[in-house]
């Protein structure tokens, strides 16, 4: 195939929109994993918590809104057509995604007997909303097939996502808190560890069963030599979250990042799988990128936008985390 | 109820109860740069506590509404796929990329640095920090520019050319700077500073009625109440002349929103009466003789397009023509007050504003939200009257819709309504709580447990 404007275009929009997709997912997964785990805490646990991710979260979601966005403008029969086919728990996930963002500013600002209520909605939401994500995965990862493997597959995520959220709210929890909080994390962590090992791990097998397209691309020599660093830099990443949350004298030396690293490497490998499984398809087996990509010249419009705009995104996102870097302070509005 | 209809009603309230929170958002942030605009002139003088007790006030209401602004527009960038994919399948080309460029030049922005506006004034030093909050304020209005861009071409599309059905762009300076751009831009710029400035004056005013006003409180006031008297007379200036751009370009709204069911010269201006669509003609008229042909094309005689020369293509008249008459009856109010309350501030220059008229201030309590009534009357008129199409004159509404069983969409509405009224009264309630408790925290009295926001 010739490599022409109209043919890299679409391409490089797909990375873009992907790209801008795992951004969220890691961003406000940890924002969603610390809401989730929210119940578990005191009331002063609670607004140190909260204080650590109430500067990012807005930022955050906005890569969502990037993702989506680029789903719409570049892709859109492929927007039309995953987005109805999800109507209901696109529906859910809006729910869960306003209660969880406005429940951050009314637990602090309604009068005190009222804060209880929003932390719980805040903690609903946040796993309303992770509950939605899980499902749309797994139902998009089916090609939207609605038989019963379908949505037992997409059942499957759906509860799976909330302990991947969990461990990366864990990991940001060791790295912003101290003290006693730091150690709930970790207790936190090693119970979610092994449902988030045992569901990864899941769905990794399930998913070439419920694609043949996925297992084509997998199950042939020699690809799947060429893949195995996949999977196995997942079970690395994964015993080395095991490690460090069973050693909390790691954690005192200064490491206990590693909780948080290791959980986005997971993130980004099981991307970058999914990603090789569904190239060249938007939507697995009916839509490829070509077919559901917009018209050139306004790809063109928006890849200058893109090209100007992102990398300032980047640098002023970098700032915004530096200027917060750092264990979590008290938020106030005043001096 | 039909899934088109549902669909409708169901965008109509995300967008309704959406852009409640950017109108406020929109200029209250200008407000903010203000306040602290003042308090850095004022630095060593009693005064500057005032600018700072305003500030720290007004920015955690600025900070709600603009939580509730983001949780709601997110659900509008969903809904144009799950209940109106046809509308990104034949306008994607020009809609997407002024989209985009609202999220790449104005949502990163405003997110990125709100978390420093809000919580960073200890971590940065001052000039960063009011360099973040220009920045949010600058997104803010960048957000509106790229939005409104999107709606005008919707109203009056330029610059493009349709093949097979589907819209490309062909010029796009056209596209952005379409003929009503200009005009619906400054209308909502204005109708934001109005919006915001009398929710500052009326929760200003029921604090100084409640007892629980600051120095903060005094000073936010005479800024609303200077900032809407100067406003509102340029508001009415710019709804005419958005007027005349619409009668040039979609006379059918007018034919609405003035009830001219057939054209004819010299024609009358009806105040008030009842539509009635199925007989073709206003029940009840109260009208003033020649006064619609003088105000819209300023000649008694001129002849005036009626609803009768755009069968099947004009919008339902009644609720622009009821849309209509709520906008710019609220907008007289506003003019009325905001001028009284600027004549009382001059008369009482240097007095206690505690002693201001029992009646102003309540009155000012009264007009808290009525730029949310105008704002929302205003933007019903502008939709309802773009109706039945999409893309005024080529591509119809309907034509966009996705088939759903009519029971998904009904049950998601009553889901959306439901958070939505529940939000609203938080969110009311909330903004009264604040006013009424509303002391800063000092290092005295600061809580000993972190407080979150």
């Amino acid at each position: 195939m010739d490599m022409t404007w109209a043919t890299a275009l679409p391409l490089i929009f797909m990375a873009v929109m992907g790209l801008a997709l795992l951004a969220y997912v890691v961003l406000d997964g940890y924002d969603l994993g610390v809401g989730i785990l929210l119940p578990l805490a005191s009331d002063a646990e609670k607004d140190v918590m909260v204080a650590s991710i109430g500067p990012f979260w807005d930022a955050n979601e906005t890569w969502l809104v990037l993702g989506v966005g680029v789903l719409l403008i570049c892709f859109p029969k492929a927007h039309g057509m995953v987005l109805s086919a999800l109507y209901l728990p696109v529906a859910v996930m809006l729910v869960g995604l306003i209660l969880r963002g406005v429940a951050f500013d009314f637990r602090v600002k309604a009068r005190d007997s009222h804060k209880a209520t929003w932390n719980r909605l805040f903690a609903a939401g946040s796993l309303v909303t992770t509950l939605a994500q899980g499902w749309m995965l797994g139902a998009y990862i089916t090609g939207l097939q609605n038989d019963t493997w379908g949505l037992l597959f997409a059942l499957g995520i759906a509860l799976t996502l909330p302990a991947a959220y969990a461990m990366l709210g864990v990991g940001w929890l060791i790295m912003k808190t101290e003290g006693d909080l730091q150690h709930k994390a970790l207790a936190w962590g090693r119970k979610v560890l092994w449902p988030m090992g045992a569901a990864l791990a899941g769905i990794s097998l399930a998913t070439p069963l419920v694609s043949h397209t996925v297992f084509a691309k997998w199950f042939v020599l020699p690809e799947l030599f060429a893949l195995l660093p996949i999977p196995l830099a997942c079970v690395g990443a994964f015993f080395a979250i095991r490690h460090v949350l069973h050693t909390p004298r790691v954690v005192q030396a200064g490491y206990g990042w590693i909780v948080f690293v290791a959980t986005v490497v997971v993130f980004v490998l099981a991307f970058f799988g999914l990603a090789y499984s569904i190239y060249p398809f938007i939507v697995i087996d009916r839509l490829t990128v070509w077919e559901a990509a917009s018209a050139t010249e306004s790809l063109v419009v928006i890849g200058i936008g893109v090209a100007i705009t992102l990398p300032v995104i980047i640098v002023y996102t970098v700032f915004m985390y530096r200027v917060f870097w750092g264990k979590a302070r008290e938020l106030t509005y005043g001096l | 109820m039909d899934t088109f209809t549902l669909s409708r009603i169901q965008f109509g309230a995300n967008i309704s109860f959406h852009i409640l929170f950017p109108t406020i958002t929109i200029a209250l942030c200008w407000f903010l740069v203000f306040f602290r605009l003042r308090h850095g002139a004022t630095r060593g003088t009693p005064a500057a506590l005032g600018w700072e007790q305003a500030y720290y006030f007004w920015t955690k209401v600025f900070a709600l509404s603009f939580a509730l602004g983001v949780v709601s527009g997110i659900t509008m960038s969903f809904q144009f796929g799950t209940n109106w994919p046809g509308f990104m399948e034949h306008v994607g080309n020009i809609a997407g990329p002024l989209l985009g460029y609202e999220v790449l030049t104005a949502f990163f922005l405003e997110a990125s640095f709100l978390g420093i506006m809000l919580f960073g004034r200890g971590r940065v030093s001052d000039r960063v920090h009011l360099a973040a909050t220009l920045m949010v304020a600058f997104g803010t209005t960048l957000s509106a520019f790229w939005i409104l861009s999107l709606n005008s071409w919707m109203q009056t599309p330029a610059g493009y050319e349709i093949i097979d059905g589907k819209f490309h762009a062909v010029d796009w300076l056209a596209i952005v700077f379409n003929p009503s751009f200009p005009y619906r831009l400054g209308h909502k710029l204005l109708a934001s500073a109005l919006t915001a400035g009398f929710l500052i004056a009326g929760v200003s005013a029921w604090q100084l009625l409640k007892g629980t006003a600051t120095d903060g409180t005094r000073k936010a006031l005479r800024t609303a109440i200077t900032a809407v008297a100067i406003v509102i007379p340029l508001q009415i200036f710019m709804g005419d002349l958005h007027g005349l751009n619409t009668l040039e370009h979609q006379p059918a709204k007018i034919a609405a929103i003035e009830g001219i069911w057939h054209t004819e010269k010299g024609a009358p201006l009806t105040l008030f009466g009842l539509p009635n669509e199925k007989e073709g003609r206003t029940d009840h008229a109260i009208q003033i003789p020649k006064a619609a042909s003088l105000i819209l094309a300023h000649d008694i005689d001129a002849e005036l397009k009626g609803l009768n020369e755009f069968p099947g293509a004009h919008p339902p008249v009644a609720p622009v023509f009821w849309g209509f008459r709520v906008m710019v009856g609220m907008g007289m109010l506003m003019l009325a007050v905001a001028w009284w309350g600027a004549f009382v501030l001059v008369r009482r220059r240097g007095q206690d504003l505690a002693t201001l008229p029992r009646l102003l201030l309540f009155t000012l309590v009264g007009m808290t939200f009525s730029g949310w009534v105008a704002t929302l009357a205003g933007w019903y008129v502008t939709e309802i009257g773009r109706q039945p199409f999409l893309v005024y004159g080529l591509f119809r509404t309907a034509d966009a819709v996705a088939q759903h069983p009519p029971g998904m969409v009904a049950g998601t509405l009553v889901a959306y309504l439901t958070v939505y009224v529940l939000l609203l009264v938080a969110y009311i309630g909330v903004i009264k709580y604040m006013a009424e408790h509303s002391t800063m925290p000092t290092a005295a009295v600061a809580p000993p447990a972190p407080q979150a926001i």
